[in-house]
């Protein structure tokens, strides 16, 4: 396959910016898109350029360290999918692709297509946990869970924090992801003591890291690369409220 | 290569007497530090996977002062949360007769009888906390209908005692961690730092007392230090070039320390796992695994014909070959990994191997789908199906999946005694970084307790031990500065070569070359022409390296090039170590070594051993340990 790329290139946090065209040739439909980079970046050094910086790292679909915005979406067309286990069999021969970082003011880019995603560091910092120290936990049988909640908090649990949420809300909302965070503990027993002032406290911080309110678009959740539902953000909005009235 | 041999090593620090109390004991002997004290102590964390997040979130909890540092942007990604299968815990919540002691004694039989006793057994008794804590936490694992935990089997084992979260244990147990650590960061008792790679480590007064690191992101050369440094930095299965590693996983941290002084135990034992997808061409940058825990319901075969190439559904039932059912009987598809890595590859070296190449076997939940209908399928698997669906476009459900062996796990790692310290005071090893607790093979659903195990419940108890003696005072300047220095040479060097090859390049043959001289078969032949050519190859790197950009900005390929310049080094005493070891054990088949049956020969008499090598300014020095089996009796292994 031969492709035209036209790709975010940024020195750094202080420059502009700008799209940069490149041809590639001999892309096979089996490599991932990251392995297509790979192919390019290895020229550019050969020609003493400077390699496109991106972030990757597990390429199996699970650190949520990789991301960009392929021809407009997040990861790209095909949903529940990071951009490591995007291949190149589903672009058509001959296309242009445009490669973009993800683009939040909480978000600041380092370089190219890196960026600064600490601020979501700092959101689990202001209570993404249950306070329990090491070493003195009840046996593990001594509090039955029902497996429907299980289940369910699983399914929040399973948020990589890539950040493609953020990068796709046209508000720059980070909802979804401390929403993820907040169902997961929220649905299990072990959750519940800190229950209300994790929810305050996480979107408080979200508030503060400068990113948007949520307005229901559910671009996140289309973009999603673990299909983490819309309506984690319905109960974080309704403990948040709680903990508010109290 | 020369290497000579020193002196055997002969105290491990394990406490003497009846082994369900050595750990008791120990923990009893153990010097307290006081509250007060424990802030005025320094610890560096290097690594924040399942070992290191959970040694750095402990340690702060329990008032030390923590710095932390990993190379990712967050410590919320470290490889650790690719594991797939689960963790074992000798709970025995299924009442199917398992036990500590079994826990204890399929360990140490897995591990082909290379492993240290003591502690193995720690690690199953401390397996059952880490189930606790993780709970605790919040960790979602898999739960039956009456609220109780779910378990399921796995490689090596005939009970069910392997706790999971869909496909997506690690993921879980390290979000678990990393929740624990960030909680402690805005407690303040620990302060991260991301982007940072350690490129060396500072021995003052013969105790290690921190590191030199590099800001990925400035490039600035740091100075960190501190009253103890814990590598908790993982594998190096990525000298292979191609492995189920992340892309980042590196030898550096290790090595340096092994530079300094900490011995390197076992290099040579690398895990092959049986249950990857299979190479499908050249550009290829990384393999991915598929969960062992598919061989609970998927079927192993090739076909009985060589060079069959009828698609799997054209095939009949009687021209199917179930090699692992029929030569293993009794384990059938759950033997261990590197029983189960050897049988493919010979079957494929019969020509009987199926897809591109011939390099892959059908792992065929046909029977599966049959019995448990589809949707109970999806429900245990869907995840990984779609994984495998989407890598190589073909529907499993529908066709069987295509596997084949490849590079996952290094049994291997820097030498530590009983209490987790490697030979340089002060430097504690932790998680797959040291060699202790899985012997010649490993497990599976093993290496997430060790990690937990380690940095939760062992480390905290034998480092205040050590930290009990501190502080220890002033570093020399001299000491830092010479790191420092030796550091920033070496970047210049490498951006100085200006060559024609990329550092890929390199790694990529370097990878080949270990792979087809020193992958799941080694002969004394392959292993002399690998340790031939890793020098030439070597010297070429360092004359003809091309490193683009400059060492004062984020530099990818700097990166890369200084990892790729340690494998080299490494490489080189995996291929020594494997040439030595003239018998196949575990991960490390030496061909002139095995019996009748094609299956591995261990040789007791001259290698019940570890081996633990120095670094030494006229090759390396061995050192060996000799390993005592007091509780189980070392048999052939056999699962038959």
């Amino acid at each position: 396959m031969n492709l035209t790329l036209k790709v975010w290139r940024q020195n750094g946090p202080d420059d502009a910016g700008r799209m940069v065209t490149y041809k590639v040739e001999d892309v096979s439909p089996d490599m991932s898109f990251l392995e297509m980079l790979d192919v390019l970046n290895e020229r550019l050094i050969l020609e003493g350029d400077d390699p496109i910086a991106f972030d990757h790292d597990c390429r199996e679909g699970i650190c949520g360290m990789c991301g960009m915005v392929i021809n407009g979406v997040a990861h790209g067309e095909q949903r529940a999918t990071t951009t490591c286990q995007l291949h190149m069999r589903h672009f058509e021969d001959g296309a242009t692709v445009t490669i973009e970082p993800w683009r939040a003011a909480p978000f600041p880019v380092v370089k190219d297509l890196v960026v600064d995603r600490s601020a979501f560091d700092r959101i689990i910092q202001a209570g993404g946990f249950v306070s329990v120290p090491a070493g003195s936990a009840p046996d593990a049988h001594s509090v039955p869970v029902r497996k429907e909640d299980a289940d369910a908090a699983f399914d929040a649990a399973t948020c990589i924090g890539c950040g493609a949420c953020v990068a796709a809300c046209p508000n720059g909302s980070a909802s979804l992801f401390t929403a993820a965070k907040i169902t997961h503990l929220s649905l299990l027993p072990q959750g519940q003591p800190e229950r209300l002032s994790r929810a305050k406290a996480m979107v408080d911080q979200m508030d503060a890291e400068g990113f948007g309110g949520c307005t229901n678009t559910g671009e996140c959740t289309a973009v999603c690369p673990k299909g983490i539902p819309l309506e984690t953000i319905a109960r974080m909005n309704a403990d948040y409220l709680k903990a508010n009235a109290k | 290569m020369n290497y000579t041999e020193g002196p055997e090593i002969r105290d491990t620090k394990a406490p003497a007497g009846p082994i369900e109390e050595r750990w008791e004991k120990r923990k009893f002997s153990a010097k307290l530090v006081n509250p007060a004290n424990k802030r005025k102590l320094t610890v560096i964390v290097v690594g924040t996977g399942l070992a290191g997040g959970s040694a750095a979130a402990t340690l702060g909890e329990l008032g030390y002062n923590v710095k932390s540092f990993c190379y990712q942007d967050t410590p919320r990604r470290a490889h650790s949360i690719a594991a797939q299968g689960g963790i074992n815990a000798a709970k025995n919540y299924r009442g199917d007769g398992d036990s500590i002691y079994r826990l204890f004694y399929d360990t140490v039989k897995g591990g082909d009888f290379r492993a240290r006793e003591s502690n193995v057994y720690r690690l199953a008794q401390v397996s059952v906390n880490i189930i606790d804590q993780a709970v605790a936490q919040g960790v979602p694992f898999a739960r039956e209908y009456g609220g109780l935990l779910d378990t399921r089997s796995f490689g090596g084992a005939q009970v069910s005692r392997t706790f999971y979260a869909r496909g997506q244990t690690g993921q879980q147990l390290l979000l678990g961690a990393y929740q624990a650590l960030e909680r402690q960061i805005a407690a303040g008792t620990v302060t991260m730092h991301t982007r940072h790679e350690m490129l060396d480590l500072i021995v003052a007064d013969g105790r290690a007392r921190g590191i030199i690191v590099r800001d990925m992101v400035t490039g600035e050369i740091e100075r960190h230090l501190a009253d103890a440094v814990v590598l908790a930095t993982g594998g190096y299965g990525n000298v292979f070039f191609l492995s189920t590693n992340a892309k980042g996983c590196n030898t550096t941290a290790i090595w340096r320390a092994h530079e300094r002084g900490a011995y390197f135990a076992n290099p040579c034992y690398t895990q092959i796992h049986p249950t990857c997808i299979p190479v499908s061409g050249e550009y290829q940058s990384k393999l991915t695994l598929m969960s062992e825990s598919l061989r609970n319901d998927g079927r192993v075969w090739v076909p009985l014909r060589k060079n069959d190439t009828r698609a799997p559904g054209d095939i009949p039932e009687d021209e199917r070959d179930y090699y692992l059912e029929r030569i293993y009987p009794a384990f059938g598809n759950l033997v261990p990994r590197d029983i189960a890595s050897r049988a493919a590859k010979n079957v494929c070296d019969e020509g009987r191997g199926v897809g591109p190449g011939g390099l892959g076997v059908y792992l065929d939940f046909r029977d599966a789908i049959n019995r448990l209908g589809r949707d109970a399928v999806e429900k245990k698997y869907g995840n990984l199906f779609e994984m495998y669906e989407r890598i190589t476009g073909e529907n499993p459900y529908e066709v069987p999946m295509r596997i084949y062996p490849a590079v996952h796990y290094t049994m291997g790692g820097l030498w530590v005694d009983y209490d987790l310290q490697s030979t340089i005071p002060g430097l504690f090893v932790i998680g797959e970084a040291n060699f202790s607790d899985h012997g010649a093979n490993r497990l599976g659903a093993s290496a997430l307790m060790q990690g937990l195990a380690d940095g939760y419940f062992v480390l905290p108890t034998t480092l205040g031990d050590y930290l009990a003696a501190g502080p220890f005072g002033d570093v020399d300047d001299a000491a830092i500065a010479e790191a420092e220095i030796k550091v920033r040479s070496k970047i210049e060097r490498l951006l100085s070569v200006n060559g024609t090859r990329t550092p890929d390049s390199f790694h990529r043959e370097l990878g080949k070359l270990m792979w087809d001289y020193c992958g799941m078969e080694r002969t004394e032949e392959s292993l002399r022409k690998a340790l031939e050519r890793i020098p030439e190859l070597r010297a070429e790197f360092w004359q003809n390296v091309k490193v683009s950009g400059t060492a004062e900005e984020l530099n990818q390929v700097l990166e890369r090039a200084g990892r790729v310049a340690d494998f080299f080094d490494l490489a080189e005493l995996m291929c020594l170590d494997a040439l030595v070891r003239t018998e196949s054990c575990g991960g490390h088949f030496r061909a002139e070594s095995q019996d009748a049956d094609g299956e591995a020969l261990r040789d007791d008499e001259n290698f019940a051993h570890v081996s633990a090598w120095e670094w030494g300014d006229n090759g390396p020095i061995l050192h060996k340990e000799t390993l005592e089996y007091e509780y189980v009796k070392m048999t052939q292994r056999s699962y038959k």
